[in-house]
C-alpha cells in the first residue's frame, strides 16, 4: 500500500512544551482514519502541521512519497489539503456563496469583476455536495449553527482536496446533519479522498472510521489498522494510559426533599412555560438536541436573561431572581455553556478567576480585598480540584479547557451554594478529566447539594443523572428517571416530529445523538 | 541551552513589568546631560506641574480603560468646569462655591456619560466624543466665547499655593496616584473593573454589577477632570473654554505608554505613572529646545502610535 499522506518522526518543540514527539504515521488513500487522544495529546497540533499553519521542529512530511514543506496555509491547500476546524472561519455579513468562494472568486472577463452567475451555481453545487437545500444568498449571519457547520464543510469540499480533516465536526451539527456528513465521508472515500477524523466522541469514530490512531502526550501511542480489533473501553485505556471501565462511574445516594422548584417559567428561548424541580442530593440531567431551550431555561432561571413570567422557590420558599447577582445570593450557582465567552476572564490570573465571585463577602467592609485569604482560597481549591497550572497567577486563557472548566467550578464552590447549574460541563473536555468532573459531581450531590446539568450527550446523561428530563424545540416534553432511562425511548422523546423515522434507522442503533 | 532560556526570560520578565521605568530612568539621564537647564530646580517644578493634570486625570482613565472603555470628554470637562467656577467666583464673590460647582459641574457631565453608556447601551467613544462637543460648547456658552480672568485672589491659592516648597498640585497629583493605586489594586470595585474589562458578559454571570461599576467611572472621571479644570483655572487665573485640546489622547497615551491595555483588564497603576512622566519628560524637553509647536504635535503622536503598537505585541504574547 503507497501511503498518500506520511508522517516520518515528525517532532514540534514550543519554548518549554514539546507538543509532538517523534510521530510517524502513514495514510492511504481512500482511508477514513480516526484520531483520538485527550486534550493535549497533540491532535490539534498535528493538524495545524498538516495545513500549514506551522512547520515541524524535525522530521518530515510527505505527500504521495515526496517530502513537502508547507510554508504557509495556501501551500498546502494548493497541495490538495483541507483541513476543517471546530471554530468557525465564515464572514457572517456575507451570503453563503460568497464564503465559499472566499479568496477565490470566480471572475468575469475584464479580471476585476467577480462572475456572481458561476458563484451562484458553484455555490449551489457545493451546498448539494453537504446535502442542504439553502439559498446560496442568504447571509450566513441568518443560518443557526448547524448549517454554518455544514458550509464551512462545503467550503472544504469544493477545493476538491485529496485530503481533508475533520476537527470535532459534529460538535454543534444536529441529528440530521451527523447523519448527512456520515453520508458525505463515505463519499469522499469512494471516491480516493483519505479523511482524517478528529473527534471525543468515539462512538462516531465506531461508524465512520476504518482505522483509528491514538494519541497521548505528544506521542503516537498505537495505531489499530481495522475497527473490529479495538473496542471503546479499549481505546479510552490507550488514551488515558489506564484501564478505566465505565468512566461515568454512577453512585447512587439518599436524595432529600424538594429543594428547588421552577414555576411556568416564561422567556425568550422557550415556546411553552417551562416548569421543574429537583431535591437535596439529586443530580438532574437535561437533554435535548441544539436548540432545545436548554440554556436558555437554565439563564432564565438564573437571571442571566430577564424572565417574562414565573417563580422560582428555594426550599418552598419564592425568591425573587431577576439578575444573576440575586442568584448568587439565594445560592444558586451557574457554570456556562461557552467557556471562553461567559466563563473566564482571559487576561487574568487563575487565582483572580476562582476569587471572582466570593471576593465580596470576604472583604473588609465589602471593599478592600484580603489578599491573604484570596490567595489561601485559590490554593486551596486548585489542590483539591487537580487543577494544572504552573502558577497562581497564570492567565487563566494559557490552561487548557478542562483545567478552565475546573477554574469556572471552584469559583462557584468558593461560595455558599445551594444548587448548581452546569452548562454542558463536559464539552470539548478529554476523558480523563470527565471522570474527574464527574466524581466532582457525584461528590457535590453526597454534600447534599443539588446538581442540574445541561449536556447533548445522551451516554454521558445517562450515566450520571438520577432524573432525565427532556426538552425539545423549547419545552419540556418528559421526565425519565433512572431506573426507566432507554435509549430509543429518549431519543424519541427528544427528536422533533418530521424526524421519527431517521431515528428508527436500523444502520446503528447503538450510535450516540449529538 | 538552558541558562539563554533563563536569561530571555527574566530579560522578558523585566521588560514586562518595568522596561518602561528602564526607558524613563535613561531618557532622563540623557536629557540631563544634553538639554540644558533640564536638570534644575525650576525646569523640574515646571515638568512636575505640567504633568499634574495629566497625573490626576490618568488615574480615573486608567479605570476607564481598565474597564475596556474610552472618554474623549474629560478635555471638554476640564475647559467647562474651570469656566464655571471663574464665572460664578466673579458673580458671587465666592470662591468656595465657585470651586465646589465647578467640581460638580465635572462629576454631572461624567454621570450622564456613564448612564449613557451603560444603560442605553452605547459604544463610549461615541457617546464621549458626542459628550465632547456639547461640554465644549456650553464652556463657550457660559464663558460668552472668551477667556474670563478672575478677580478674586482668595481662588489663587490652589493653583499656586506652595506647601514645603512645592506648588500645591503636585502633591496633589501625588495624593490622587496614592488613592487610586490602592484602588485599583486592593479593593474590590478595582478587581471588578478589572474583571469587567476582561470579559464583560463572564463578570455579569459571576455577579458584578456592570452598570453599576461603569457609572461610577464615568462619574468619578468627571470629578477628576472637573476638578483639575479648576485648578488649572486657578493657576492660570482664568477661565478659558478653549484651553486643553488634545488633552484626552494625551491621558490615554500616557496610559498606554505605561502598559494599560487598549482592550481592558490589565491595568498596571505604576506603568500608567511612569507613562505620564515620559509623555511629561518629552514635552517639557522639546519646549527647552525650542522645537516648535507643530513639531510637537507630530511627536505626540509618533509617541500614541508606539504605545499602541507595543500594546499589540503584548496582547499577542498575552493570548500565546
Amino acid at each position: 500500500m503507497d501511503p498518500i499522506l506520511e508522517f516520518r518522526s515528525v517532532e514540534k518543540v514550543f519554548p518549554g512544551v514539546r507538543a509532538l514527539s517523534g510521530i510517524s504515521l502513514q495514510l492511504g488513500r481512500g482511508e477514513v482514519r480516526g484520531l483520538v487522544g485527550e486534550n493535549g495529546a497533540g491532535k490539534s497540533t498535528l493538524l495545524k502541521l498538516l495545513s500549514g499553519a506551522y512547520q515541524p521542529t524535525s522530521g518530515s512530511i510527505a505527500i504521495e512519497g515526496k517530502p513537502v514543506e508547507f510554508k504557509s496555509t495556501r501551500a498546502a491547500l494548493d497541495a490538495g489539503i483541507a483541513v476543517i476546524y471546530q471554530e468557525l472561519n465564515l464572514v457572517p455579513d456575507m451570503t453563503i456563496a460568497e464564503n465559499l468562494f472566499l479568496g477565490h472568486m470566480p471572475k468575469r472577463r475584464p479580471g476585476v469583476f467577480v462572475d456572481s452567475r458561476a458563484m451562484d451555481s458553484g455555490a449551489k453545487e457545493g451546498l448539494e455536495l453537504v446535502m442542504e437545500d439553502i439559498d446560496p444568498l442568504t447571509k450566513v449571519r441568518r443560518l443557526p449553527i448547524a448549517q454554518r457547520q455544514m458550509v464551512e464543510i462545503a467550503k472544504a469540499l469544493l477545493k476538491n482536496a485529496k485530503i481533508i480533516a475533520f476537527d470535532e465536526p459534529t460538535s454543534s451539527l444536529s441529528e440530521l446533519e451527523t447523519v448527512n456528513l456520515f453520508k458525505i465521508i463515505k463519499g469522499l472515500k469512494s471516491h480516493g479522498t483519505s479523511v482524517i477524523y478528529v473527534s471525543h466522541r468515539l462512538e462516531e469514530i465506531f461508524e465512520v472510521c476504518d482505522s483509528v490512531t491514538v494519541f497521548r502526550d505528544g506521542l503516537c501511542v498505537e495505531t489499530f489498522a481495522d475497527m473490529r480489533d479495538v473496542d471503546q473501553d479499549k481505546l479510552v485505556s490507550r488514551m488515558v494510559g489506564r484501564d478505566i471501565h465505565n468512566i461515568y462511574g454512577y453512585r447512587g445516594r439518599e436524595v432529600g426533599e424538594v429543594a428547588f422548584e421552577a414555576k411556568g417559567i416564561e422567556g425568550s428561548g422557550l415556546s411553552a412555560p417551562a416548569s421543574f424541580s429537583a431535591r437535596e442530593g439529586e443530580i438532574v440531567g437535561f437533554f435535548g438536541l441544539v436548540g432545545a431551550g436548554r440554556t436558555e431555561l437554565m439563564k432564565l432561571v438564573y437571571g442571566a436573561t430577564r424572565k417574562k413570567a414565573g417563580t422560582i422557590e428555594l426550599g418552598g420558599e419564592k425568591v425573587r431572581v431577576g439578575r444573576p447577582r440575586d442568584a448568587i445570593r439565594h445560592g444558586i450557582a451557574y457554570l456556562p455553556e461557552d467557556r471562553k465567552d461567559e466563563g473566564i476572564i482571559p487576561v487574568r490570573s487563575v487565582a483572580e478567576n476562582i476569587n471572582l465571585s466570593c471576593r465580596r463577602i470576604h472583604s473588609r467592609l465589602g471593599f478592600f480585598v484580603r489578599r491573604k485569604w484570596e490567595e489561601e482560597n485559590a490554593a486551596a481549591y486548585v489542590g483539591k480540584l487537580s487543577i494544572k497550572t504552573p502558577s497562581l497567577e497564570q492567565a487563566v486563557s494559557n490552561l487548557s479547557g478542562g483545567n478552565q472548566q475546573k477554574v469556572i467550578l471552584a469559583r462557584w464552590l468558593s461560595e455558599d451554594t445551594r444548587v448548581i447549574i452546569m452548562d454542558e460541563p463536559t464539552r470539548g473536555i478529554d476523558v480523563g478529566t470527565k471522570s474527574e468532573i464527574y466524581s466532582l459531581m457525584y461528590g457535590l450531590a453526597e454534600a447534599g447539594k443539588t446538581i442540574i446539568f445541561v449536556s447533548s450527550d445522551l451516554p454521558e446523561v445517562m450515566g450520571i443523572s438520577d432524573r432525565l428530563v427532556v426538552m425539545k424545540e423549547g419545552r419540556i416534553v418528559a421526565e425519565v428517571p433512572r431506573r426507566e432511562m432507554e435509549k430509543e425511548r429518549i431519543l424519541r422523546l427528544a427528536l422533533p416530529d418530521a424526524r421519527e423515522e431517521s431515528a428508527q434507522s436500523p444502520s446503528n442503533p447503538q450510535r450516540a445523538i449529538l | 541551552m538552558s541558562t539563554d532560556k533563563s536569561v530571555s526570560k527574566t530579560v522578558k520578565r523585566i521588560w514586562d513589568n518595568s522596561g518602561m521605568l528602564l526607558v524613563f530612568i535613561v531618557l532622563f539621564a540623557l536629557l540631563s546631560i544634553f538639554v540644558p537647564y533640564f536638570l534644575t530646580w525650576r525646569n523640574m517644578i515646571g515638568l512636575g506641574l505640567s504633568v499634574s493634570m495629566v497625573g490626576m486625570v490618568a488615574c480615573t482613565m486608567l479605570f476607564c480603560l481598565a474597564s475596556g472603555d474610552f472618554d474623549l470628554s474629560v478635555e471638554n470637562i476640564v475647559a467647562f468646569s474651570g469656566v464655571t467656577a471663574v464665572v460664578l467666583i466673579n458673580l458671587t464673590g465666592d470662591v468656595a462655591l465657585g470651586i465646589v460647582v465647578g467640581i460638580l459641574a465635572g462629576g454631572l457631565v461624567g454621570l450622564l456619560n456613564g448612564l449613557i453608556i451603560a444603560k442605553a447601551g452605547i459604544n463610549a467613544l461615541i457617546t464621549t466624543l458626542a459628550m465632547s462637543q456639547i461640554v465644549r460648547g456650553l464652556a463657550f456658552i457660559v464663558s460668552g466665547g472668551q477667556a474670563r480672568s478672575v478677580g478674586n485672589a482668595g481662588f489663587f491659592g490652589l493653583g499656586n499655593g506652595l506647601v514645603l516648597g512645592i506648588p500645591s498640585p503636585i502633591w496633589i497629583t501625588i495624593a490622587c496616584f496614592i488613592v487610586f493605586a490602592v484602588l485599583i489594586r486592593s479593593t474590590t470595585y478595582g478587581k471588578n473593573t478589572l474583571a469587567i474589562g476582561g470579559n464583560r458578559e463572564a463578570a455579569r454571570l459571576a455577579g458584578i454589577n456592570v452598570d453599576g461599576v461603569k457609572i461610577v467611572i464615568f462619574t468619578v472621571q468627571g470629578f477628576m477632570a472637573g476638578f483639575a479644570g479648576v485648578v488649572l483655572a486657578s493657576r492660570m487665573t482664568s477661565g478659558q473654554p478653549n484651553t486643553s485640546q488634545g488633552f484626552s489622547l494625551d491621558v490615554i497615551s500616557a496610559c498606554v505608554l505605561g502598559g494599560v491595555s487598549l482592550s481592558g483588564g490589565v491595568a498596571p497603576i505604576l506603568g500608567a505613572i511612569v507613562g505620564v512622566l515620559i509623555m511629561g519628560t518629552v514635552q517639557d524637553a522639546m519646549n527647552l529646545m525650542n522645537i516648535p509647536t507643530f513639531y510637537q504635535y507630530v511627536v505626540r503622536g509618533l509617541i500614541l502610535l508606539i504605545a499602541v503598537l507595543i500594546d499589540k505585541a503584548k496582547q499577542q504574547t498575552r493570548r500565546a
